[in-house]
């Protein structure tokens, strides 16, 4: 947020009399001017000619170009050029909203920061919903009018700038607002002036459509939220948990396709951005106090301390924007890198070719060209490696269409299909060998070459959506009509295509537009398929993964080459599509510019709440909605603090499913559990409030997380498959992530550090009562204890109301709670009688809840481990997730105990007992993806008994995970829609203990 | 019934032999090919059944001596013909005998001297068919009979009239049989039978595509080869049509190029496979042609794409990566994506008909040349061979095809082409003709 305090007492200043009706009508975070007083943006400087210059060029119609027809933008022609006039002049007002249009959060900044020049300093400090967002985000203009998606908004990019921090000072981006004629303050421009005479202000060198077309494109800013993922979240300010970052590598893909300027590139195409950056997070640390008073206990104090602290993490950005911007992005990309060390610039794609003397030119950086499909493989093993349901199948007619695949351990050989404007084939063997072994000049840019020709419809999008509601056999010969009724005797299929286009040789009549957009896409769809099925059977390959524009989420493209590819191999050949396929070729090239940094040997990890998800809906033809082609949607990656592996112990990884119900599979599943999450919100709200007793906005960041996840909720209401697989644990995990987002690392932090002083107090007195009991019934007890110390989950609706409202609820309560025996699930008989027999040699425990769970349930049990003569590993969660007890949380707790307990001391000064984190920040448990370290300590203590605590982990997932060693599963059923599924009542005890089978 | 017998002018004779007797007195005939007029024969034969030789055994199981005795006697009827009914073109072959003795032109009846001078005489027939004069096979000799082979094509929604004509004409006087392949036999038999009055004899369209093309390279065209290649495809200079000798030809992947395409792999006379096809075949380049040209016929759109310049059209690898892309080793000149350029409005506004024309054209061939090498490559075979009349007067795409595989392949795949592109089926269908009666 460089440069924000100043920029905002200007800006506040230059505004001050639209204020508060905004502030009325949109809130005070609020970017969007009321519609009848279009703010303007002066164009000063340089910048003013090189936007005359843009709008001379020639700009052909694009697919993703937003248009001029989306609501609320009325640009008429030649204003950009009327801009550009004005300059110098107090009253131009040549409105060029899209100053932030290509680029996305950083861009939305630009006016503040251009205004007051940056401050490259540590002024970088949250901003979050402070009050200089609204007079900041003002700057925006008017053109917003249509919901926008939270972190696209104009607001969230003063956040994102800070995130970037570039440094320089922009004369190009210099966009000042022009206050309001209704406000009366400012010299506003006479109204004649907003509509002059339209040849008047025409460069007479340009023909009329072509300026009208440069000026509308410039104007405009793709509207970003396109996604459905986040389709209703207006105006949200996204001021993440994050302030200032550094660009490390950058990466310019002018993928491939039409550059206007350049004659041998036609429009619409987009460039994606790929960016490196480091991420100042707010995290909760515990930290033990001094024990200089031994009366500390006594006074009830906590027992350690919570502070916030900022934390740098790493995180990948991708965006995606217009190469109609192109010359505009790197005007951006020079005044922010001014202060940077970056020599060398990664461009990959087509345009790479094409823009290199242009980005060389501008910015007096070198080009590293990267190779196109080097890079496209690159990243398409990222993707396959690193994000889990990264590859789905689409089966048209299923409920969901979209299959998603478990990440297989090993992802070679595939075939890698490419249908940009061609068609490329890679066979990919390994990381890094592959081979080019074919391609077609039949791919996308044929559709929409031809298809344009033939319908006179501009737009891909346009395209697809006349073809899904044409009829091919209106075009196409097929074999019935060659046969007549015979080809039933002769078993042929009569709706074979024989000839693609036939009838429209011989037949002396109009075609619908629809029906040749749809023969078109069969014929080139069937194409394709049926040569990716032939290279696939050269090459003896089943698994085809297609990407490129052609496909990118299409549905109808989707169905037709899996339909192609299905017919022509006779369910041979797999059709495999991915949901982050745009980015492939991004990812490779920011790979390729960081190898010094080594992004492959880190575990990089989706961010739900940043990226955009996987729409569905087929085009729309309502221009504001899909014109852009799925133009802008976001990835966001962050970077994992350490590598993730496969736990050692699984029998089989290749098939181990972490999820027990499938939710995009079970509807009705999926409808409680959507509910169930959104009926839980308020009291996830309520309790982020009150874990910052002392901040003045969190209300409104938690208002904003209440919006934002609502909105998550909804579009997977619609959409279950926006994000992979849908389980319940990718809801908690969403829900964290946009927790995190806006600012609430840990909202059960206060909880879980009274929880757990309460606990402690009671540890002593527990030990005690189990020390007394008999070895039998002490097992019982221990097991019992683990499970009673299992209620006290804040995950747990039923469990939340009961302790929010009696604080009393204790130990013994929960107790009695429990299910008597026998459980829903009842193999302890089993387990006692392993006991008696020798001990095990090492029990790998993965800890669920803080407080009583761990200290009066886990401990205990550890404890009669231990003394059996087995070591224990007891693993948790590295990052917060509800009250589940964190790392650096067990760390305290084992000290605390450790000067209570002689049995644990000694096992942690003799290793025998370990703490270690898992790697996850999630209140579920993904066995494939496990700390490194946690996977080697298990091998090298040969862990031969794995005890898995607590719903998450134990019943949403892992329920069936099969290993190669003892398994203890045991939770409590807290919900009682899922008790009854499971066939119990609330409070059933699942005590599920497995041993391999030999 | 009676006309066939009058014709023959011995209805006596025929009616008092048993089935059996019929069917060892056509197995000679068949084995005495010099035997050329069934007249003559049949007069000779009538004395010689009882003589017929013991190793001719009874049990061919025949339906009835009646119905025997007429498609034997048809066997001979002229006139001959055999008909290939594509999706847009139907192929017909007539046999025109030149060895007609004064007696039998006496005999013959007006009906079918009609016929004869009608395709003989004329080389266009109403407003849509044609005759391909420089095709036909002359001095032919065919199941006995010398003469000459007519080649004539008419599209298919011709099909009709040409049906009404036959019932006009009463062509089913001549009591022939008409062997007809291709889907148009299955689609038209009915409007034969009910119309016209005519039963068709269906056949299959690869079986007759195959024994016609196998048949009309034996015998040669007029002397010269049927079959030629390019030599130096990939030198648009030295580029030449090479004869090629076809006496082995096994295995081919026949790669027959209609309004659809099909690939076979072709391992002997009756060992083959279908192994693909595509829908983008000669029927797409017409329908695109018009819809984008607003051309109508085939020899239009062909005489667009040779004036034009598919380089206007197509986006080519160097319009995207500025020259070679080597990493791929793929040439600045290929063509990366068809109609590619045509994304952009400008390019759209300012394309020609014919630069349209070509691009489809080139488009389209590219596509079957490449579904055909990877056949080639999958089936592990080195002689492709095109046919059909996607190739008729499309020189254009012959070279472009021959250039395809030799650069694709380094060599190692040859294109080989017949001069009678798209009558092979409509020939086979004249074949079994000759071979039906001897299978009943």
């Amino acid at each position: 947020m460089g440069g924000g305090p100043a920029g905002r007492g200007r800006w506040q200043g230059r505004r001050a009399g639209r204020g508060p009706r905004r502030a009325q009508r949109f809130g005070p975070c609020s970017p969007r001017p009321p519609a009848h007083c279009p703010s303007g943006l002066v164009v000063r400087g340089p910048s003013a000619r090189r936007l005359a210059v843009a709008a001379r060029l020639q700009l052909p119609e694009g697919a993703a170009r937003p248009e001029r027809s989306m609501p609320g933008i009325v640009v008429p022609p030649g204003e950009a050029r009327r801009s550009s006039d004005s300059r110098g002049s107090s009253a131009g007002s040549g409105r060029i909203p899209a100053a932030e249009g290509w680029l996305p959060r950083p861009a939305g900044a630009l006016a503040p920061v251009s205004g007051v020049g940056t401050r490259t300093g540590g002024s970088c400090s949250s901003g979050r919903g402070k009050p200089g967002w609204a007079a900041l985000s003002a700057a925006q203009g008017p053109e917003r009018r249509r919901p926008l998606g939270p972190s696209r908004s104009p607001a969230s990019a003063g956040p994102a700038l800070g995130r970037w921090r570039f440094g320089g000072v922009s004369t190009a981006w210099t966009w000042t607002s022009r206050p309001p004629p209704a406000s009366g303050q400012a010299p506003g421009p006479p109204v004649a002036y907003r509509e002059p005479p339209r040849a008047r202000t025409r460069p007479a060198s340009a023909p009329p459509a072509t300026r009208r077309r440069a000026g509308g494109c410039l104007a405009l800013p793709p509207s970003l939220p396109a996604c459905p993922s986040r389709p209703t979240a207006p105006l949200m300010p996204v001021p993440r948990a994050l302030t200032a970052q550094q660009p490390r590598c950058w990466t310019v893909l002018p993928h491939g396709r039409p550059a206007p300027q350049h004659p041998a590139f036609t429009g619409g195409s987009l460039t994606k951005l790929a960016y490196y950056s480091t991420v100042q997070h707010k995290v909760a640390k515990v930290r033990s106090f001094d024990h200089s008073g031994k009366d500390a206990e006594q006074d009830h104090e906590p027992p350690y301390e919570i502070s916030v602290q900022e934390e740098v993490t790493a995180r990948l950005h991708f965006v995606k924007f217009e190469n109609t911007y192109i010359e505009a992005c790197l005007d951006f990309i020079k005044d922010h890198l001014v202060n940077t060390e970056t020599k060398v610039i990664q461009a990959t794609g087509g345009g790479a070719y094409k823009f290199k003397d242009l980005i060389e030119e501008k910015l007096r950086l070198k080009v590293d060209k990267e190779d196109v499909m080097t890079c496209l493989i690159k990243g398409c093993n990222f993707v396959l490696k690193n994000i889990p349901h990264e590859a789905f199948v689409y089966q048209k007619d299923s409920d969901p269409e979209f299959r998603f695949q478990t990440n297989h351990p090993n992802i070679f050989p595939y075939l890698l299909v490419n249908i940009g404007s061609g068609v490329s084939i890679v066979k990919v063997e390994t990381e890094d060998r592959f081979e080019w072994i074919g391609g077609s000049s039949i791919g996308g840019g044929t559709f929409w070459g031809l298809g344009a020709l033939l319908t006179k419809t501009k737009k891909f999008d346009e395209l697809l959506h006349l073809a899904s509601k044409g009829h091919h056999t209106n075009v196409d010969m097929l074999v019935q009509d060659i046969y007549g009724g015979a080809h039933e005797t002769l078993g042929l299929s009569g709706n074979l295509i024989a000839s693609s286009f036939g009838k429209s040789a011989t037949a002396d009549r109009e075609f619908s537009k629809e029906d040749m957009a749809k023969s078109l896409l069969h014929m080139i769809s069937n194409d394709i398929g049926q040569l990716a099925c032939l290279y696939a059977r050269l090459h003896c390959l089943d698994r085809v993964y297609f990407g490129g524009f052609f496909i990118r989420g299409h549905p109808v493209t989707m169905r037709t080459i899996t339909y192609s590819i299905n017919f022509f191999s006779k369910g041979e050949v797999q059709a495999l599509f991915l949901r982050h396929e745009g980015y492939l070729g991004a990812i490779g090239a920011f790979l390729k510019g960081a190898e010094q940094d080594n992004p492959n040997q880190y575990s990089w990890g989706e961010n739900y709440a940043g990226s955009s998800g996987l729409r569905s809906s087929p085009p729309e033809p309502c221009p504001s909605q899909r014109t852009r082609g799925g133009a802008f949607d976001l990835l966001e990656m962050d970077r994992l603090e350490r590598p993730l592996v496969n736990l050692p112990l699984l029998l089989d990884p290749s098939s181990y499913v972490p999820d027990t119900v499938d939710l995009t599979d079970d509807a009705l599943a999926r409808k409680y559990w959507l509910s169930c999450f959104e009926e839980a919100l308020d009291g996830v709200v309520k309790r982020a409030v009150a874990s910052q007793p002392g901040s003045v906005d969190a209300a409104e960041r938690a208002e904003k997380f209440r919006q934002k996840y609502w909105n998550k909720l909804q579009t997977l209401r619609h959409q279950p498959f926006a994000y992979g697989t849908l389980t319940v644990r990718s809801l908690l995990d969403t829900r964290e992530h946009c927790l995190n987002e806006f600012s609430f690392p840990d909202p059960y932090s206060k909880v879980k550090q009274r929880e757990n002083g309460v606990a402690l107090k009671c540890f002593q007195r527990v030990i005690r009562s189990l020390d007394a009991l008999g070895w039998e019934e002490r097992q019982l007890a221990l097991v019992k204890g683990l499970l009673a110390g299992n209620v006290f989950d804040w995950g747990a609706k039923a469990v939340s109301d009961v302790l929010e409202s009696d604080p009393q609820f204790g130990f013994e309560e929960a107790k009695r709670k429990l299910q008597e025996r026998p459980w829903l699930v009842d193999s302890y008989s089993k387990w006692l009688q392993r006991l008696k027999g020798p001990p095990h040699k090492c029990a790998l425990i993965f800890a669920d809840n803080s407080g009583v769970d761990v200290i009066l349930g886990v401990f205990p049990f550890v404890r009669e481990l231990l003394s059996r003569g087995t070591e224990v590993i007891l693993a948790c969660n590295s990052g917060p997730a509800l009250n589940d007890v964190t790392y650096s949380e067990s760390l305290i707790v084992a000290e605390r105990i450790a000067a209570m307990d002689p049995v644990i001391h000694s096992a942690l000064r003799e290793e025998r007992l370990l703490l270690m984190q898992t790697g996850s920040s999630s209140p579920c448990l993904d066995l494939s993806r496990l700390d490194k370290g946690l996977a080697m300590l298990v091998r090298e203590r040969g862990a031969d008994l794995v005890v898995i605590e607590g719903m998450g982990r134990a019943v949403h997932t892992n329920y069936y995970a099969s290993l190669r060693c003892e398994s203890l599963k045991l939770a409590v059923i807290k919900n009682s829609w899922l008790a009854e599924r499971l066939g119990g009542r609330l409070f059933s005890v699942i005590f599920k203990y497995e041993v391999p089978a030999e | 019934m009676g006309t066939t017998f009058c014709w023959l002018g011995r209805r006596s004779h025929i009616l008092c032999w048993r089935q059996k007797d019929v069917a060892k007195a056509w197995r000679l005939i068949s084995w005495r090919r010099e035997w050329r007029h069934p007249r003559k024969m049949l007069l000779n034969q009538l004395e010689a059944v009882a003589a017929i030789p013991a190793r001719y055994d009874d049990n061919v199981d025949l339906r009835g001596g009646r119905a025997d005795a007429q498609s034997w006697m048809n066997f001979r009827a002229f006139p001959w013909f055999g008909m290939d009914i594509g999706g847009t073109l139907v192929k017909l072959v007539y046999f025109e005998p030149k060895d007609i003795t004064a007696e039998e032109e006496q005999e013959e009846v007006e009906n079918l001297k009609s016929i004869r001078k009608y395709l003989t005489s004329n080389t266009a027939y109403g407003k849509t068919g044609i005759r391909d004069v420089h095709l036909e096979l002359k001095n032919l000799t065919m199941c006995g009979r010398k003469g000459n082979l007519h080649f004539i094509r008419f599209p298919s929604c011709a099909m009709h009239r040409f049906i009404q004509m036959g019932s006009e004409k009463n062509f089913s006087s001549l009591h022939t049989t008409l062997c007809a392949t291709g889907g148009g036999a299955f689609k038209f038999e009915e409007d034969f039978r009910m119309i016209a009055d005519l039963q068709l004899h269906k056949l299959d369209e690869l079986d007759c595509l195959i024994q016609g093309l196998l048949y009309v390279d034996s015998v040669g065209f007029n002397g010269k080869p049927e079959c030629y290649y390019f030599e130096n495809p990939t030198n648009p200079e030295l580029c030449q049509k090479k004869p090629y000798c076809l006496d082995n030809p096994y295995p081919m992947l026949l790669v027959n190029m209609g309004s659809g395409v099909s690939i076979l792999a072709v391992y002997s006379k009756d060992n083959y496979k279908r192994v693909t096809g595509t829908s983008l075949g000669g029927g797409t380049f017409l329908g695109l042609c018009c819809l984008l040209t607003g051309c109508e016929t085939f020899e239009e759109a062909l005489e667009m794409a040779a004036k034009g310049d598919s380089t206007n059209v197509d986006k080519l690898v160097k319009d995207i990566y500025g020259g070679d892309y080597e990493r791929f080793g793929l040439q600045g000149s290929a063509v990366a994506s068809s109609f590619g350029n045509m994304m952009s409005k400008e390019k759209r506004d300012s394309i020609s008909k014919e630069d349209l024309a070509r691009a489809t054209l080139v488009t389209i061939t590219n596509n079957i040349g490449s579904i055909a090498r990877m056949c080639a490559l999958n089936e592990n075979i080195d002689r492709v061979v095109f046919v059909g009349n996607f190739l008729r007067i499309n020189m254009v795409s012959m070279k472009l095809l021959a250039y395809a595989m030799d650069f694709w392949s380094k060599g190692q795949l040859k294109a080989l082409f017949l001069e009678h592109e798209g009558y092979f089926g409509a020939v086979g269908a004249l074949l079994e003709l000759f071979k039906m009666t001897d299978d009943q």
